[in-house]
């Protein structure tokens, strides 16, 4: 089985939030950036536990600069076997779909995993991109995956319940919540990550479909109001006249 | 216990002063921590017991040993990454970081620095993946801060020695399944000898009634004419020397432990102060808060730089005795400080079990009498500066 898991890097969750250049450009200073959770605990864990299960191998996809290699390490120390990072600016979901269809349509992957969304951008798309471009079955928001001689079997969440799905041959998933449990690296792995191939490939080219305006902070929050429980029609009236929802 | 919230604070940017691998081993340490740890330490704090099982996560994490090369079985890990565990495990518990401390520094140390190969090979191995734990025994129920009056001996018996005496305050005697035990031979002179658990005459009763370090095992190490093969003394080094460098390296982990748990103390205390309200606005508002605040960052960034540096000169093997017992004893009672403070900033709510400002204190109060006391600390940077021993 050999699988291809896409990592983005995402800044922590305890991050503040801010701008820079015009706001044109998300503020990194003392930003700690980590492993885009939905590609690490989800995709990652379960592409490990699959290879660990049936063998195989698991490559780590960065598309991004150096700055990209301490998540890489993380991935590696996780445990999977080697790394490509395409030498690329992120830019818009298309650039950086069509840079890592560009890379896979060659290698044979049997399943291309990413997590379900980053959580600063939370696009969703460049999974169901990829397969596009590869011309393969896409399988958005799996919360669990099996594969058993060549099927793989993959259940959704969809409104009120479960689905479930067959696939044969190639194809690409995005993970959701529930794929499979957080794993932490011990420290015979991120001994065995210092020698790991990480391999950085030339960015290959593509157009920049869209154009990034600027960036914009929400509003701040109000002040918070009280109104004592027994007083419902108090309530009714302030969000009727004063915040006019109703 | 709330959800553990915490977030480290680098108000000097020392973060860029580590590598990617140290920041890697933090991460690691820290979100295994909170996994593991952080939802059952108060509990294991109330009951008085090590939680035994995380001692297997312990080892993966490379609380035992990371310094020790990995064909020893440790991490070939350097200095600062060892500093960097200890702190994460003292930023939950002081006791935590005790019984990885005690592996680590001495008893995998000792073993590697004056120990045969043959017992590198036997020992190492096992106490790096945590499948034996070790302990160290050096105080004695009369001899605390002056370890040359030990009264521990042993003898000549032709094909083993006869070791005598007892041990007190030894961290993980009650499961540990090996000892590094000093001890006087027939001139008087100081070694390091491995007693096993099983050897007759050997037991290891647990001291009960303290009111630190509860998350931590502590008992006696007693010798009652117990046969000890030729083969278990360390031949490396003898004199109180060898104890004082294994205490080198222990108080060295406990320099930057000290900053784990005044960094815990902080952040709760400074997440508490911009949410409690008094007189409409956070209590975070007022000065005499802010001082206590401000006061606190200020001690931290200092040890942090200190210990920094200590790391630097422990990598390159010019860190003196005397440079580190600066560092334990202004790191341990900079922390036990801001325990005081930061549960002041809590209120009424500072002493409970909600919070762990109250149990890092208490633990924080072992903390500064073991390992060399804050006085004997003192004393020897006195005597490094004057020259004079002011000991006896």
């Amino acid at each position: 089985m050999k699988i291809l898991v896409c990592i983005s890097k995402a800044p922590d969750t305890t991050s503040k939030i801010a701008f820079t250049e015009g706001n044109t450009k998300f503020d990194e200073n003392g930003v700690q950036f980590i492993v885009n959770p939905y590609d690490e605990w989800y995709a990652l864990v379960r592409a490990l536990e699959i290879k660990e299960a049936q063998g195989g191998n698991v490559t780590i996809l960065s598309v991004g600069g150096a700055d990209y290699e301490p998540i890489i390490r993380k991935a590696l120390a996780i445990g999977a076997d080697d790394a490509v990072r395409i030498d690329a600016q992120e830019s818009d979901s298309l650039y950086v779909a069509k840079q890592i269809a560009e890379y896979a349509k060659d290698k044979g992957f049997d399943i291309i995993m990413c997590g379900k969304e980053t959580i600063n951008y939370n696009g969703s798309v460049v999974p169901g991109m990829v397969a596009e471009l590869l011309d393969l079955p896409y399988i958005p928001l799996a919360v669990k995956l099996d594969v058993n001689a060549g099927v793989a079997t993959l259940e959704r969440e969809v409104n009120g319940g479960l689905e479930v799905v067959e696939v044969t041959g190639s194809f690409v998933l995005s993970a959701a919540k529930g794929m499979a449990e957080q794993r932490i690296p011990n420290m015979r792995g991120i001994m065995a990550a210092r020698t790991k191939p990480l391999q950085v490939v030339p960015a290959f080219a593509a157009e920049t479909s869209t154009k990034l305006v600027s960036y914009d902070l929400p509003p701040a929050k109000g002040a918070c109001k009280y109104i004592d429980a027994e007083q419902a029609g108090d309530l009714i009236r302030i969000l009727h006249e004063e915040a006019k929802v109703i | 216990m709330r959800t553990d919230l915490y977030q480290g604070h680098d108000y000097y940017l020392m973060d860029e002063l580590l590598t990617e691998e140290h920041k890697l081993v933090r991460d690691t340490a820290r979100a295994w921590v909170k996994k593991e740890v952080s939802p059952l330490i108060e509990g294991a704090w109330e009951k008085g017991e090590f939680p035994r099982h995380l001692i297997k996560g312990l080892a993966e994490i490379g609380g035992f040993g990371p310094y020790i090369p990995a064909e020893y079985g440790g991490a070939g890990l350097d200095q600062i990454a060892y500093g960097i565990i200890m702190q994460e495990l003292e930023r939950c518990d002081s006791g935590l970081r005790s019984t990885s401390s005690v592996q680590s520094s001495l008893v995998m140390y000792p073993i590697w620095k004056y120990g045969t190969e043959e017992q590198r090979q036997k020992y190492l191995p096992k106490l790096a993946s945590g499948e034996w734990i070790g302990c160290f025994g050096l105080t004695e129920p009369d001899h605390g801060s002056n370890p040359a009056g030990m009264t521990t001996n042993f003898k000549d018996a032709g094909d083993h020695y006869v070791l005598n005496g007892a041990k007190m305050w030894i961290s993980n005697a009650p499961f540990a399944q090996v000892a590094v035990v000093w001890a006087k031979n027939e001139e008087g002179r100081i070694h390091g000898i491995i007693v096993e658990r099983g050897m007759e005459g050997f037991t290891t009763p647990t001291m009960h009634g303290k009111w630190s370090l509860r998350a931590s095992d502590t008992g006696e190490l007693i010798f009652d004419n117990v046969k000890v093969p030729k083969g278990n003394l360390l031949p490396g080094r003898s004199g109180l020397g060898a104890p004082l460098s294994c205490l080198d390296s222990a108080r060295y982990g406990i320099a930057w432990g000290a900053i784990g748990a005044a960094l815990d103390c902080y952040d709760v205390a400074l997440r508490y102060s911009q949410e409690r309200q008094q007189f409409n606005k956070p209590i975070g508002a007022f000065q005499l808060q802010q001082k206590k605040l401000a006061e606190m960052i200020t001690e931290i960034t200092k040890a942090q730089l200190l210990t920094y540096r200590l790391g630097q000169l422990r990598n390159e093997g010019r860190a003196t005795s005397a440079q580190i017992s600066m560092a334990k004893r202004n790191n341990v009672n900079m922390a036990i400080q801001i325990a005081r403070e930061a549960r002041q900033i809590l209120g009424g709510m500072g002493i409970t079990n909600e919070y762990p400002i109250m149990r890092h204190m208490c633990n924080l109060e072992s903390v500064i009498t073991y390992e060399g006391t804050h006085d004997v600390h003192l004393l020897i940077t006195g005597m490094d500066i004057t020259g004079f021993d002011a000991f006896k």
